[in-house]
């Protein structure tokens, strides 16, 4: 910085105070919400302070009947399959990712262009557009209402494969000649030498993909029809609906607030692996 | 594209690349051309038959008012969310650059909207905005403003532009902040010997210098207002009130599965595919450029 | 008029001190060479001048007039960096006119100067392009056509010429010694490089760990050095160091040789020698044994250690000289030439 008038400092460091109060509210509010009881939330105005109850909602919308009124599941099973269904998105496609990226960046083989045409293809296709017809193969392949249905067709990425190629196209080649002079065999190349080198891009591409596959919404929406398959950020949706008879929004709160913990907790924590990841698989 | 060295032929690329492919075919290439095929058909009345029709999906949505409309307020939609959301990050992004020490506390703070699903936003704003409890409206009631979302539908326009804008702000911050940290020092101390202010300099070199940040950020934003902001219209507003802020993914949405539509929603779902592609592919041929300090 | 007076400046970084009671003067129309090894403070100090960098304490009066609190734009300098720092998406000319649209001149003015600097520069013929379309020492001469078109009265360069290839960088090193001449602008200049110190500078300012080793003339640094690291500084190759002591009737080194010099002093002493002033000599006082010998074409160098001793040597002999490994080569010495240090301080003693 050039200027070192305190004045510009204190400038510069209030807009940015008020800029971080700006986008804080909306989730300060929601934590507000989620530490009163069912009585003060219907008292205008709503608090801005943290009340007592956060414990006791907590209680009541893990392991309590929840939001009276609807039938869902418990809480606690919506993020079991939250999780189930953003662990499963998000190493499964690092998973085949990283087998056709070896693919193609190290064999030389018949059609490969093809094959990559197919993966790059799919980078132009989000699920909202082809949602219909994808929804009708699941149908058919019987596999509605399952962790299977609910990741599978979110699983091809093309960017990860790409991002992917990238790293391993900046391994020198003379990894591979010494490793083959050494006489390691192709899938013994990749997992002495490959995987540990593209260790961080791996645990980058996951913070992203996690967040990616935890925060699904009109996929799981239209695939499971069974209450005991549903995901705590598909839930917020119905609570929502039945908080026009009974308006109990410390419990719906809470509920948003459980929701979005996960997701804000592993972007917190893994800030560095978080920015690399979303700096290299969209540019 | 290639290494220079690989692995003598064998069956075991096919193999590597059997399992991407196979999903990528069942589930992407093959919907996708039902998409396209269905586009071409219209069922009739009973659900029994289907007769192929060439491009009459096509010309019934164009000559349909609802869908026009939809494409027009899809693209305010999306424009004002960009513009929205790049400004503050920007904004925010010019202040936390100059800031030596505590740019990453600052981003710290700023980067959890990102983490927070699209339905949840729009959740927490359409608590924040509730007519009868929300913080907002009890405050703009004294400003004379009658805030109800549910009947007014430039309120619910601006409240899904709001929540659709908030999430996006910090992924905005981040590129911006990393282009204007790409800047070298030097140029910024020039520019302030050659006497220009804080704000001139941001004006005359920052701002062209991180142009193509802004050209990505701005492509990369549409995109994500056309389909990400699905969940938070469901959940503030569903398209009402009439159809106000019905966007056109949300209409694909409604066409097929609550319409039962088939033919006229595949039809949607391929103009909108035609969008996609030709936004990648200029997000393709154009952000490439950097700028060679 | 524009001389430049530094009092007493100290700059800290939080508890860690890295310039510590500089001074000086500096008369206006005068080139200042600031030289001295990595990380000892002198990009700092032309910083301080500059005014990006905060002064802890201490005081930078330009023509009279104290500017620690001034903004960089209000001191009236221009600045040529390392690494030029050209506006990338600016043409050569507007990066040129940049600073004069700033202060407002009128467009005229702003076409007739920028003109004039780039027929200077001889870069007339680049005025449209963009840097990026430039070579080095195109934008090395932008970068000078930018500070000269301010007409400022003081010039700052920071270690301008070290992206450049050695042969543009001698040619551009004469280029900047005339520019200045005929300008006639006070000028501070940074460099790590003792050659490119002694062929610009007026005078030379040797900063080392934060402390200002001596200031003054190439001549004087050469003759006579303040201290141990001015002395093994400049020149090249570096002067001989022998630890010796001195007696009534002279030098005792360490082969037990006695040197006539140093009339006055008593102890323990470190004695210099510049190599070019070691003269062969079949009955002089110092013997080498050659270890190694550089030939350079105009002179050659015997690299060695002094006799019965393990204290290496260098001299420098004029012509082509052969050596055997291993023969001793005796050499005599001016006494007047001789350089005698305190080894505590390591400051000069004078004799």
């Amino acid at each position: 910085m050039v200027e070192n008038r305190p004045l510009t400092a204190i400038l510069t460091h209030f807009m940015l105070m008020l800029g971080v109060i700006a986008i804080a509210l909306p989730i300060w509010i929601t934590f507000v919400a989620a530490t009163h009881d069912a009585a003060r939330m219907t008292q205008v105005p709503l608090p801005l302070w943290p009340g007592t109850h956060l414990w006791a909602n907590l209680k009541q919308t893990l392991f309590g009947s929840g939001l009276s009124g609807t039938e869902g599941a418990p809480v606690w099973l919506m993020l079991f399959n939250s999780l189930a269904m953003a662990m499963m998105i998000s190493l499964g496609k690092i998973g085949i990712s990283l087998l056709s990226a070896f693919a193609i960046v190290y064999f030389r083989f018949p059609f490969r262009m093809t094959c990559f045409w197919m993966i790059f293809i799919t980078l132009m296709l989000p699920v909202e557009v082809r949602i219909l017809p994808t929804f009708e193969v699941v149908a058919n392949l019987g596999m509605l209402n399952s962790y299977w249905g609910l990741s599978i067709p979110l699983i091809a990425s093309a960017t990860a494969t790409f991002m992917f190629r990238q790293v391993f196209l900046t391994v020198p080649d003379e990894m591979l000649e010494s490793a083959r002079i050494d006489g390691a065999g192709p899938m013994r190349f990749f997992f002495d030498i490959l995987l540990p080198l593209s260790r961080t891009n791996i645990a980058a591409l996951f913070v992203i993909l996690f967040i990616f596959g935890w925060n699904q919404y009109l996929w799981p929406l239209l695939i499971t029809t069974d209450t005991s398959m549903t995901t705590i950020v598909m839930s917020i949706k119905q609570m929502l609906e039945a908080a026009e008879q009974s308006p109990q929004w410390n419990i719906i709160m809470t509920t948003a607030l459980l929701a979005m913990v996960p997701p804000i907790f592993v972007v917190i924590s893994m800030q560095k692996l978080f920015v690399q990841g979303l700096t290299e698989t969209d540019k | 594209m290639l290494k220079r060295v690989h692995f003598p032929s064998s069956p075991l690329p096919y193999l590597l690349v059997a399992p991407q492919l196979a999903i990528t075919l069942v589930f992407f290439i093959w919907p996708a051309s039902q998409a396209m095929y269905q586009s071409f058909l219209i069922e009739d009345a009973f659900g029994l038959g289907s007769e192929f029709v060439w491009f009459e999906n096509f010309e019934a949505l164009w000559a349909d008012q609802h869908y026009l409309d939809a494409f027009l307020r899809t693209a305010v939609f999306s424009l004002l969310v960009a513009a929205l959301s790049m400004g503050v990050a920007l904004l925010l992004a010019g202040f936390a650059q100059r800031v030596v020490r505590g740019a990453m506390f600052y981003r710290t703070l700023l980067i959890w909207p990102y983490a927070v699903a699209p339905v949840l936003a729009g959740a927490l704003w359409v608590f924040m905005f509730n007519p009868t409890l929300g913080i907002f409206p009890y405050f703009l009631d004294f400003f004379g403003i009658d805030w109800n979302h549910y009947l007014n539908g430039n309120q619910a326009m601006a409240l899904v532009i709001l929540a659709a804008a908030w999430k996006q702000v910090a992924y905005n911050f981040l590129f911006y902040l990393a282009a204007m940290q790409s800047i070298p020092n030097s140029v910024i101390e020039a520019a302030a010997i050659d006497g220009a202010g804080p704000g001139r300099r941001f004006f005359s070199i920052i701002l062209p210098l991180i142009s193509p940040t802004t050209f990505f950020l701005l492509v990369i934003n549409m995109v994500y207002a056309f389909f990400e902001t699905f969940g938070i219209i469901h959940a503030v507003t569903q398209g009402g009130p009439g159809s106000s802020t019905t966007i056109l993914v949300y209409k694909v949405f409604n066409d097929g599965f609550v319409g039962l539509d088939l033919g006229g929603s595949a039809a949607q779902s391929v103009i909108l595919m035609v969008l996609v592609i030709a936004m990648t592919v200029v997000q393709f041929r154009y952000v490439e450029r950097k700028v060679e300090y | 008029m524009a001389e430049i007076k530094l009092t007493d400046l100290t700059k800290s970084y939080g508890p860690t001190e890295v310039l510590h009671h500089v001074a000086g003067e500096i008369r206006d129309g005068e080139f200042i060479v600031i030289v001295g090894p990595s990380g000892c403070g002198k990009s700092t100090l032309l910083r301080m001048v500059a005014g990006l960098e905060t002064v802890t304490s201490g005081e930078i009066r330009i023509a009279d007039r104290r500017v620690n609190e001034l903004e960089p734009s209000a001191r009236d300098i221009a600045m040529v960096f390392q690494n030029y720092a050209l506006y990338p998406h600016m043409s050569v000319r507007e990066n040129m006119a940049y600073g004069l649209k700033i202060r407002k001149l009128s467009k005229a003015e702003i076409n007739r100067r920028v003109e004039e600097a780039a027929d200077i520069l001889e870069i007339r013929q680049y005025l449209d392009r963009k840097p990026r379309q430039l070579s080095g020492g195109q934008r090395q001469r932008v970068a000078m056509g930018r500070a000269i078109v301010r007409d400022p009265q003081v010039f700052l360069f920071d270690e301008p010429l070290s992206n450049l290839d050695a042969k543009l960088r001698v040619q551009m090193r004469l280029e900047i010694r005339k520019l200045q001449q005929r300008l006639g602008v006070t000028s501070i200049y940074v460099t790590h490089d003792q050659v490119e110190a002694m062929t610009l500078g007026d005078r030379l300012m040797v900063l080392n760990g934060g402390y200002v080793e001596q200031f003054g003339t190439p001549i004087e640094l050469y003759d006579r050095p303040a201290s141990v690291f001015v002395a093994g500084f400049i020149g090249s190759p570096a002067m001989n160091f022998l630890p010796a002591t001195a007696e009534e009737e002279g030098m005792l080194l360490p082969s037990g040789i006695k040197l006539i010099a140093g009339v006055g002093q008593r102890g323990p002493v470190l004695l210099g020698m510049r190599p070019e002033h070691l003269i062969p000599d079949a009955a002089g006082p110092i013997a080498i044994e050659v270890e190694m010998v550089e030939q350079l074409g105009a002179n050659t160098l015997l690299h060695g250690k002094l006799s019965g001793t393990d204290h290496a040597m260098v001299a420098s002999v004029s012509g082509h000289v052969s050596a055997e490994m291993g023969t001793a080569h005796r050499f005599s010495v001016t006494p007047e030439l001789l350089h005698l240090f305190d080894p505590e301080t390591q400051k000069r003693l004078e004799a």
